[in-house]
């Protein structure tokens, strides 16, 4: 009877996490989404200054679906989704797993704005439920969402501007200490309009070139999804990626081979959005669990 | 030398050269940001704790403490005692430099007494200690409730969840690292 009761114990867990799974497959399939598996191991990640592939045998495991993703959008796949495992090296807390499980959604004519309704009900139609409790708090999962520009939350959650703290080397710290804590918790929050050194791989905004058409999605003060209005212009992409590179390098970290067919595609890219989101996390805020490592069957220590 | 990678909750660091231990740690990352690494610590001379974010790359000394072999004798209002085991020296130290070591103090146990500037200051206790289950509810075969676990009070007076087959009397193996319960033993 003994048996691995860290295991066993997880079964309520797991099976819910099963139906909600089932309950976003069917959210995209009747919304006319396929659903595509690109491979995980592959020649040449995004070169992301803060994220870092873990090798294997030459390649990398993937950390996001998102360059393969890009490719079919650019061969004419106007609207896909993949639930996926994604691998970070050296990411591990109670909200991180160096192995998760990314849902990534795309769509052609799509913007970032667009992309917020379609969250807001995806995540509706996950939870299955108009309110949720999550960390002693009520939050209301109905429509409209609350919405806020990081310029917004910068001046009213730290009394300062995103550009003073990127000056001043502590955008992150600020994010981390003093604004994510407080989004989301009475209703998911999207914060929006990052500086446009924020996001190597989303357009710039038209008409304010200063900011990214980037949000990213809390729910009880967790990061749940992160999505931008997707660049596709492969000059502008390629000298970004350098940009990323540098940054790497800088940090002594090695570099990855750049993804050469990824950029070439951009140059057939429709204009379009998309989305990575956690599902360990959204999971993990349905149930009101306090750790990732309640919402999945085996964590790394445990294998 | 620590690294940021290091860092963990139960880690004794150095800061303006005096002894801190991490009671709380997790690993954050902001969006497309950097990794950051929160912490909260515990000044093991005075008590005083510190809120601090650190990044990766940041390097840590560890604690400059001297450990002595002991074992644990038992506790006088709020003072426990231990004896080292080749001088039979006696020491005290306060429940609160314990901090969570005190949930698995039983009589005998062999410990580290953690020692600075010639004063006690805290105790390391095994990674995994057996204790005995005091009290905990009987398991109603058949309970259809879905619980997967059960409240119950270790000899010491902790309290942690349990398996629901866990019966009164059992001994049971706790990781002291994490508080939670390991395995039953067998026997």
């Amino acid at each position: 009877m003994a048996g691995n009761w860290a295991l066993s114990r997880r079964r309520g867990a797991l099976v819910q996490r099963g139906a909600i799974f089932d309950r976003v497959r069917g959210f995209f399939q009747e919304k006319g989404y396929l659903e595509v598996e690109t491979p995980f191991r592959i020649p040449a990640p995004a070169p992301e200054a803060q994220i870092d592939a873990v090798a294997s045998a030459g390649w990398f495991l993937q950390t996001s679906p998102e360059l393969c993703m890009k490719r079919m959008l650019a061969a004419g796949y106007d609207s896909i989704f993949q639930i996926c495992r994604c691998w970070r090296e050296g990411e591990r807390g109670t909200r991180h797993l160096s192995e998760f499980t990314m849902l990534e959604w795309y769509r052609a004519g799509a913007d970032y704005l667009s992309l917020m309704e379609e969250t807001e009900a995806l995540v509706g139609a996950a939870a299955a439920v108009p309110r949720i409790v999550y960390r002693g708090r009520s939050v209301e999962l109905t429509s409209p969402w609350e919405r806020i520009t990081v310029a917004d939350a910068f001046r009213l959650h730290a009394g300062t501007t995103p550009q003073q703290a990127l000056a001043a080397g502590t955008f992150d710290e600020i994010m981390v200490e003093q604004i994510e804590p407080r989004l989301g918790l009475t209703r998911p929050t999207f914060i929006y309009d990052y500086p446009a050194c924020c996001g190597a791989l989303a357009r710039l905004k038209e008409g304010d070139p200063s900011v990214a058409e980037r949000f990213e999605l809390y729910i009880g003060g967790l990061e749940i999804a992160n999505a931008f209005s997707e660049l596709t212009d492969p000059r502008e992409q390629r000298s970004r990626f350098e940009a990323e590179a540098a940054e790497r390098s800088k940090q002594g970290k090695a570099p990855y081979p750049v993804p050469e067919k990824f950029l070439e595609s951009l140059a057939g890219m429709p204009e379009s959005a998309g989305i990575a989101l956690g599902l360990d996390r959204l999971v993990m805020v349905l149930l009101d669990a306090e750790t990732i490592d309640e919402v999945v069957a085996f964590t790394t220590e445990e294998l | 030398m620590y690294t940021a990678a290091d860092l963990r909750k139960g880690l004794k660091i150095a800061i303006d050269n005096e002894p801190y231990i991490i009671t709380f740690f997790d690993f954050a990352k902001p969006g497309k940001g950097q990794a950051l690494y929160r912490t909260k610590l515990k000044n093991m001379m005075t008590g005083s704790t510190l809120d601090r974010t650190y990044r990766s790359g940041e390097t840590f000394e560890p604690a400059n403490l001297e450990d002595r072999k002991m074992q644990y004798l038992y506790k006088e209002d709020d003072h426990y005692c231990f004896m080292d085991n080749d001088t039979f020296e006696q020491i005290h130290i306060n429940e609160a430099a314990l901090g969570d070591a005190k949930n698995y103090l039983i009589d005998n146990l062999a410990v580290d007494v953690l020692i600075f500037r010639e004063k006690a200051i805290g105790v390391d206790v095994p990674n995994f200690v057996n204790l005995r289950v005091q009290q905990t509810d009987p398991w109603v075969k058949g309970d259809t409730s879905g619980s997967d676990s059960k409240p119950a009070t270790l000899e010491t007076g902790y309290v942690l969840r349990v398996p629901p087959f866990i019966e009164e009397g059992e001994l049971i193996t706790i990781d002291t690292r994490t508080g939670d319960y390991s395995t039953r033993v067998k026997g």
